[in-house]
């Protein structure tokens, strides 16, 4: 390869007319005045998303909020292993574990918190989980709220989505 | 029955307090404007979040909640700042852009209780020059405000404004000269009583029909004169940060922003006034609309004064909605290209308006 001069196309000279400026600032009016006025017609034109009312559809695989899982007759899947709260990166996975009534089962999670703030979204815990008992396939990520406690989600919530 | 003084001084003070919540009442508005304007002109939404018992009314209240915002915000001082000068700036900005409101005839003569009253608030015999003096002045709060923030910016600010305003002004004085030459008078009453008459038999005796030079020169240094974009350099958010204003917050800002808006609200009137006829309505007479080919239709006396008083709130809220257009379809000028603009090209076209204007006059009159 030759190294060779390269012509860059430069912008052409503005002929007298438009070094005036007075027509293309009309020209550029009627093109504002345009946009304004279609929006104003068709609102629904405008690509703005209203957050949080309207959400955006997500593609399927989309790692968002946590959900927690649940055997046939209703308890948690989840047995309080900690594998999770050890695989979190950001370390926002809270787990006490307590003696399960079901003979079958070891142990349940007396409480789950997950502090939505902190998390990092990495999708560790549903890979580190082995009862399937952790998915984050809620397809949203974490809502605006008023308060930072509103955001800690406790295993009732985790439960319900 | 009211009498002599005390009747006076009561229309003094109407006259006032309507004109002083119309203006007011309209910067407040143009506020809305601006943000929805730009939302909708650039594909957006714009306010539509604060409401009140629920009705949103496409944002209408975000005026008010940013209103509130800025009276409850910690009033801040920087360690650099002079103390006095800091806290004079907005004063000095504001006050010059309220006082301009004062010449602006708003409406024709009306009679009440026999008495005749002029529908402004001082019908000064100095006229427009009161408001290039009062509008002078405005540049006083922007470089008092740079220097006194202690900052670099703002001082930046402060200087480009002060070098922009002496640009303009002095072809928007200029710009003027011609207007005053057709209407042979300085006063805004009487340049307004001038513009009701027709031009050949048909187009309305406006300034901006015998001054179109004279009319782009002085839209274009009203936008320089008011700070707005193309020529918002004191202000030039991408590389001044936010100008001169930038070391204020709280109600402080506030008073800036208002002193920008005012001046729009003002700039428009002033436009509106010299050069579209002020509250007259085309074809309009005291006893109804005689159009160009003898057709005539009578109006009732009140309607009348509501149509002009009408026209003058339609043609300033235009004008003022123009700025607010103009901002967002062209890009700030360059620095140089400015001053080059100010000096180069603005100043000698309106002496050459000036000229042709005396040329034209001598001749019809020869």
């Amino acid at each position: 390869m030759t190294i060779g001069i390269k012509k860059v196309a430069r912008p052409r000279e503005m002929s007298f007319p438009e070094s005036l400026y007075l027509v293309e600032i009309v020209k550029g009016l009627g093109v504002t005045m345009g946009h304004m006025l279609s929006n104003i017609v068709r609102q629904e034109g405008i690509k703005t998303i209203e957050y949080p009312e309207v959400r955006r559809e997500m593609p399927p695989r989309f790692r968002g909020c946590h959900r927690l899982m649940k055997r046939e007759d209703g308890s948690p899947r989840c047995v309080a292993c900690y594998c999770c709260a050890t695989a979190c990166p950001a370390k926002c996975i809270t787990i006490v574990a307590g003696e399960s009534p079901d003979p079958g089962v070891e142990k349940y999670p007396v409480r789950f918190d997950i502090d939505m703030l902190r998390c990092v979204f990495c999708g560790m815990c549903v890979e580190a989980c082995p009862c399937d008992a952790i998915r984050m396939d809620t397809g949203w990520f974490t809502p605006p709220d008023d308060t930072r406690e509103k955001l800690i989600f406790t295993i009732d919530t985790l439960l319900e989505k | 029955m009211m009498t002599g003084p005390l009747f006076d001084i009561a229309v003094a003070v109407a006259r006032i307090a309507v004109f002083f919540a119309f203006c007011f009442g309209l910067v407040v508005v143009m506020t809305w404007v601006e943000r929805k304007g730009a939302a909708y002109i650039q594909d957006r939404r714009g306010p539509n979040r604060a409401d009140i018992f629920g009705i949103r009314a496409w944002g209408l209240f975000h005026p008010l909640a940013d209103a509130l915002k800025f009276l409850f915000k910690e009033d801040f001082i920087p360690d650099n700042a002079h103390r006095l000068f800091y806290q004079m700036a907005p004063m000095f900005s504001l006050a010059p852009a309220i006082l301009g409101i004062a010449i602006i005839p708003f409406g024709p003569d009306v009679t009440v209780m026999g008495r005749t009253i002029a529908l402004q608030i001082a019908d000064l015999n100095v006229g427009i020059l009161y408001l290039f003096a009062v509008s002078g002045m405005t540049v006083y709060g922007v470089v008092l405000a740079g220097w006194a923030s202690g900052s670099k910016y703002p001082l930046l600010g402060g200087l480009r404004s002060s070098a922009q305003m002496l640009s303009y002004e002095v072809s928007m004085g200029l710009s003027l000269l011609g207007v005053f030459m057709v209407f042979e008078s300085v006063r805004l009453s009487q340049i307004v009583a001038g513009q009701g008459g027709l031009l050949f038999g048909v187009l309305p005796k406006w300034g901006v029909f015998v001054q179109p030079l004279g009319f782009i020169l002085f839209l274009v240094a009203q936008y320089a004169e008011a700070n707005r974009t193309p020529f918002d350099l004191p202000e030039g958010e991408s590389e001044l940060v936010a100008g001169y204003h930038t070391e204020y917050g709280s109600f402080k800002f506030s008073m800036f922003m208002m002193a920008e808006y005012l001046h729009m609200v003002v700039g428009a009137a002033v436009v509106a006034t010299l050069f579209f006829g002020g509250w007259q309505v085309p074809y309009l007479g005291g006893a109804g609309f005689l159009f160009p080919g003898g057709f005539a239709v009578a109006v009732p006396p009140a309607l009348v004064l509501l149509l002009r008083l009408g026209a003058f709130v339609a043609k300033v809220v235009f004008f003022a909605w123009l700025y607010v257009w103009v901002r967002w379809t062209i890009p700030r000028f360059r620095y140089d290209q400015v001053m080059r603009l100010g000096w180069k090209v603005m100043l000698p076209l309106s002496l050459l308006n000036i000229f042709a204007t005396g040329l034209i006059m001598l001749l019809l009159k020869g």
